[in-house]
């Protein structure tokens, strides 16, 4: 869970990079959306293995899941769990799971498009396309609604798998780990923030 | 400090052995003191019970001074109780108000199975501490002394707060995977961080991993709800120092 972890917690670094781009520049983000979306080592190596890296993620979660209901045999009459973890550290398989959905969401939303672009319609490039398509998207408010809703969740898996991640590799130091919690709170707030931004900017700079 | 006793209500989990199905009952007992500990209570209650010709309740218990890691209790939906660094033992009714209700409850594991009433069978962690949980010293009659080994002192120290752990497994009752890697990662730590226990750190953890898997412990999604119910007070960094244990192992282990 660890190890695939940080590799989205990068990939959502980047991901984020990208869309902030869509504030600032037309031309850059369809520059960059461009390279993404017909760069060969992009398409044919890095695309496989982040889906490889999400599949890994979610089937190991679902897995881990299970053997830990598993482990546990008869629940309890009365639980108070809360006197003793966090909520998100107990409900990472719901917050995961509402992210999966909304990942169906975004994949029918975006890559369909791409898939069906690229090669079932057979268009020709065209490197100017993607700001207009992304800005047309996010004009309607029941989308854009969705979209903020997924980064609540994300927000909640990331406050306690960012800092999670690293004591499962063993990573646990009395000077280091105090300033990961605070970095990963920080984390879990900031990049689901910066989506939700990027999305309302759209929704609000719609000009028909 | 008022003496006046309190009125109680227990719903305890009644269990014939350990093929019966069981279910909660409910008990009154009144004028309980407040300076009582939880398991005097508990003794109260079946003395109730014994004179009017009830069975008692089944209940581990042995030093009654919070250092046995014999007695143990799912109270209110924690373990040990709702009191902190603590055992059932030293839990105290004033923790507790006249009129409330109490729910008690035995461990719950697949890897703890219920023997009787309050009693689960923690055996699981004994086969753990066999599979590795030792150093083997020549006692040949020429023993070298431990201390004549230089050890750092805040090594040396947390390898005692390790060794701290009396094995209750209030660790597994809290957590909700009834993972078992507070208690293992322990047993581990005390040994990892002393020369002494290098010689068979690889096979070590390895083994006892193993064994943990086994006996059908769920496994660490770092809730952190063992270390805040943990009697003694073991600290989560054990379970980093397991898996970074775990690593070297794998990596190095010749098989």
């Amino acid at each position: 869970m660890a190890l695939s972890g940080f590799f989205l917690l990068f990939f959502l670094l980047m991901h984020l990079s990208i869309n902030l781009l869509s504030v600032f520049s037309e031309d850059a983000f369809n520059t960059v959306s461009h390279f993404m979306g017909y760069n060969p080592l992009i398409q044919f190596l890095m695309q496989p293995i982040l889906i490889a890296g999400i599949i890994f993620h979610l089937v190991m979660g679902m897995v881990l899941e299970m053997k830990n209901r598993k482990a546990r045999g008869v629940s309890y009459a009365k639980n108070n769990a809360a006197a003793n973890s966090t909520w998100m550290s107990r409900n990472m398989i719901i917050t995961g799971i509402m992210i999966l959905l909304f990942l169906v969401a975004h994949m029918i939303d975006f890559w369909a498009h791409e898939i069906d672009y690229k090669y079932i319609a057979a268009n020709a490039e065209d490197p100017t396309r993607y700001w207009e398509e992304l800005h047309h998207k996010m004009g309607d408010p029941l989308h854009v609604g969705i979209y903020v809703v997924a980064f609540v969740f994300l927000s909640l898996h990331l406050m306690h798998g960012f800092q999670s991640a690293f004591q499962s590799v063993g990573f646990n130091h009395n000077k280091y780990t105090p300033a990961i919690k605070k970095l990963g709170t920080l984390y879990a707030i900031l990049v689901p923030l910066g989506f939700i931004f990027v999305a309302l900017f759209h929704f609000l700079t719609q000009s028909h | 400090m008022s003496d006046k006793g309190m009125n109680l209500t227990l719903k305890i989990w009644r269990q014939k052995d350990s093929k019966s199905k069981g279910k909660m009952e409910t008990y009154k007992l009144s004028d309980i003191s407040e300076h009582m500990s939880f398991l005097e209570m508990l003794d109260v209650l079946n003395e109730q019970l014994i004179n009017e010709g009830q069975e008692p309740v089944a209940f581990d218990h042995d030093c009654r001074e919070g250092i046995c890691g014999m007695c143990s209790l799912y109270i209110n939906g924690e373990a040990h109780g709702p009191d902190r660094g603590i055992t059932t033992c030293q839990l105290h009714m004033r923790m507790f108000n006249d009129g409330d209700t109490i729910v008690i409850e035995p461990w719950r594991a697949a890897a703890f199975p219920v023997t009787k009433d309050l009693i689960v069978d923690r055996s699981a962690m004994d086969r753990i501490q066999q599979a590795g949980g030792f150093i083997s010293v020549n006692t040949s009659g020429n023993t070298q002394d431990a201390n004549a080994i230089p050890i750092n002192k805040s090594d040396a120290d947390k390898s005692f707060d390790a060794a701290a752990c009396i094995g209750c497994g209030a660790c597994v009752a809290t957590c909700k995977n009834a993972s078992a890697m507070l208690f293992v990662s322990a047993k581990i730590s005390q040994f990892a961080l002393l020369p002494q226990g290098q010689v068979e750190a690889k096979e070590r953890v390895d083994n006892m991993v193993k064994q943990m898997d086994l006996e059908g412990f769920g496994n660490c999604t770092n809730t952190g709800a063992c270390e805040a119910e943990c009697p003694k007070g073991i600290s989560l960094e054990n379970i980093a120092r397991m898996n970074r244990e775990f690593i070297k192992s794998a990596v190095l282990k010749d098989k």
